[in-house]
């Protein structure tokens, strides 16, 4: 149990500054994300927090506490890495206690520590194989497990599940949010997929180019995402991005045209925006409807079924691709002249520098 | 089919042909050893003769052999643990905590090497006058694991270097100190490493002759010094010296017998992995 703060925290690699200076809390007991592409410094952040990368600049505290000259022994963090890291010479058993040993806890106490995490992990039969006899996924509860035994202030997670199947993936996201919810610690996890952020955090931050480009719950990343890298970044299918002229705007209402001609009236209340001006519009596939007067006349390229739903891959007249949703039973076909409608209550706009701009109306969540 | 028979024939004999070449002059010399010196000097070389043991008992009754021994295994011993005493947190830092200049020192401390020994003599004689070492035991140690130290450091940088750095780091996470990550962590880890870097220290030691010759006469004299006390420039004694080399070499070669398994491992980690 901890929080963590950074502050104004830089990391430079030689000339080559990475981290940007950044500021955040991670409350007590709070499933944090940090996620972004990668190169976006987000391991190098956890790594900063760990005591394994030199803070550059800034300062880091843990409980308050300065941590720039506690090494990285003494934090009282646990680490999973993506590559496990577990220590090919010890026993399953002995990795996991081996923390417990260089604390000088008895032997006994330490076997029962680590039957006790075995049992929640499901792991007992295991805890005598070595880790090369072990399985990706068995490997990666091990991993979990060496964490857990020491019953550390905070979970530091550097993709832990990247290196696992697609179907063990979706198990093991379950998995760690029980574990979160049961252990109650802190916990920061490094992934640069959006989903596993989205499902298993309390909170998010995306981080780009060694900055912060929101901080904020999954729900608000996805609703308002603050800027055009965000909103790119969040969701599957990707939100569709289409250029569009302000054609008229005041106070009250918002009109904006489609390089086809088409307007779309949107939005009361858009702040500084004048007629002439380029702005880019934001939409999820889930907003955009398959409608014979829709505003914007496309052929289906590609459409892909996931039962439930289906996503409809299109090419508009300018050569704009959009991705729309549609019902797992819909009767169009790829090569079909259809026609699209935006949903105006649903639409993001992003000024030039790909910033969001505000505006006040029933879409916008808040 | 045939081709592939073929190459294996001609690798075979290619391979015993090198073999036998490089064997030859140890087999030559052991064979000497049992010659009496007159037969020893024949031409044509006698192929069949009456064996004997009495240059050996010659060889023993002129020297004391097993005090000789005692210093070479003291020696390569003793420098070998000194060498990897510091060559162990020196690689270590080396290969985990790189900085810009690691490379360069990493050719500097090789480049020692290239420099021929007698280059130093004087001022190591000189040093080692002043510092009471001259035929000391402790004295050979030191300047033997000085000598080695460059290649011990070498085989141990790239040996680590085969260790993830995330194994190391995951212990940190776990508490470990600097010295406990190397005492649980990275020595476990990389100990066929280790014991080859450690078995071609103790034969590198072992065969010095330089610097035992130089800086020792008597008390701290090794098996190279015995070996070269029967090569006389007055008078031909081939089968005494066989006699003496023999009896020199004979530790060492058992021993790197019976450590070639381990050694072969060893020097070709990085590459079977």
């Amino acid at each position: 149990m901890a929080t963590i703060e950074l502050k104004n925290v830089r990391k430079r690699f030689g000339a080559h500054e990475v981290v940007h200076g950044i500021d955040l809390v991670i409350a007590d007991r709070e499933f944090m994300a940090f996620v972004g592409p990668s190169g976006c410094g987000k391991s190098t952040l956890l790594r900063m927090i760990a005591g394994l990368e030199e803070v550059s600049e800034g300062e880091v505290l843990i409980d308050g506490l300065p941590a720039q000259n506690v090494p990285p022994s003494k934090r009282g963090l646990a680490m999973v890495f993506q590559s496990y890291a577990l220590y090919p010479h010890m026993t399953v058993a002995e990795n996991m206690s081996f923390s417990l040993r260089l604390a000088g806890v008895p032997r006994e106490e330490r076997d029962q520590k680590v039957r006790s995490v075995a049992r929640i992990l499901e792991m007992e039969p295991l805890l005598d194989r070595k880790p090369r006899q072990l399985s990706g996924g068995q490997l990666q509860r091990v991993a979990i497990g060496r964490a857990m035994v020491r019953q550390p202030k905070a979970f530091l997670l550097d993709e832990p599940l990247s290196n696992l199947d697609a179907a063990l993936q979706a198990q093991m996201r379950l998995e760690l949010v029980r574990l979160h919810r049961e252990l109650n610690t802190t916990m920061v996890y490094v992934t640069h997929d959006q989903l596993e952020a989205m499902t298993m955090a309390d909170r998010i931050v995306v981080l780009n180019d060694g900055r912060v480009e929101q901080m904020g719950s999954p729900l608000e990343l996805y609703q308002n995402p603050a800027t055009l890298f965000v909103a790119g970044f969040i969701g599957t299918p990707k939100m569709n991005f289409l250029d569009v002229e302000v054609k008229a705007a005041s106070a009250e209402s918002l009109t904006l045209a489609f390089s086809n001609g088409a307007s779309l009236s949107v939005l009361p209340a858009v702040e500084r925006l004048t007629a002439g001006e380029r702005v880019k519009l934001g939409v999820r596939p889930e907003h955009v409807a398959l409608e014979q007067d829709g505003e914007l006349p496309g052929e289906i390229d590609v459409l892909e079924h996931l039962g439930p739903r289906a996503y409809l891959h299109a090419r508009l007249a300018d050569g704009t691709r959009l991705v729309a949703q549609a019902p797992g039973n819909t009767a169009v076909r790829a090569g079909d002249r259809v026609a699209f409608r935006i949903y105006p209550e649903a639409a993001h706009l992003f000024d030039g520098s790909g910033r969001a701009l505000g505006r006040s109306g029933p879409g916008a969540g808040g | 089919m045939r081709n592939t028979w073929q190459a294996h024939w001609g690798l075979t004999i290619a391979g015993w042909t090198v073999a036998l070449l490089m064997f030859f002059p140890i087999l030559w010399m052991f064979v000497t050893s049992f010659k009496t010196e007159i037969t020893a000097v024949a031409t044509p070389p006698a192929v069949v003769f009456s064996p004997t043991l009495g240059n050996y008992a010659a060889v023993l009754e002129r020297a004391d052999y097993l005090a000789f021994a005692k210093n070479s295994l003291v020696v390569s011993l003793g420098s070998t643990l000194l060498a990897l005493l510091l060559g162990v947190p020196a690689a270590y830092s080396m290969a985990f905590f790189p900085t810009r200049a690691t490379p360069g020192i990493l050719l500097w401390m090789l480049s020692t090497k290239m420099l021929p020994a007698v280059g130093v003599l004087v001022p190591i004689y000189l040093l080692w006058r002043d510092l009471g070492l001259l035929d000391t035991v402790f004295g050979l140690v030191l300047i033997d694991s000085i000598s080695v130290l460059p290649i011990v450091v070498w085989m141990l940088f790239s040996f680590f270097r085969e260790v993830p750095a995330v194994i190391l780091e995951a212990s940190r996470m776990d508490g470990a100190t600097p010295i406990e990550e190397l005492t649980h962590v990275l020595l476990p880890l990389s100990t066929p490493g280790i014991a080859s870097t450690a078995l071609l220290s103790i034969i590198l030691c072992w065969n010095e002759a330089f610097w035992s010759l130089n800086l020792t006469t008597v008390k701290a004299a090794t098996l190279t010094a015995f070996t070269a006390s029967f090569a006389s420039p007055e008078g031909l004694f081939w089968a005494k010296l066989s006699a003496a080399s023999t009896l020199s070499i004979a530790p060492i070669l058992i021993f790197g017998w019976i450590s070639q398994r381990q050694m072969a491992r060893g020097l070709s980690f990085g590459a079977v992995k």
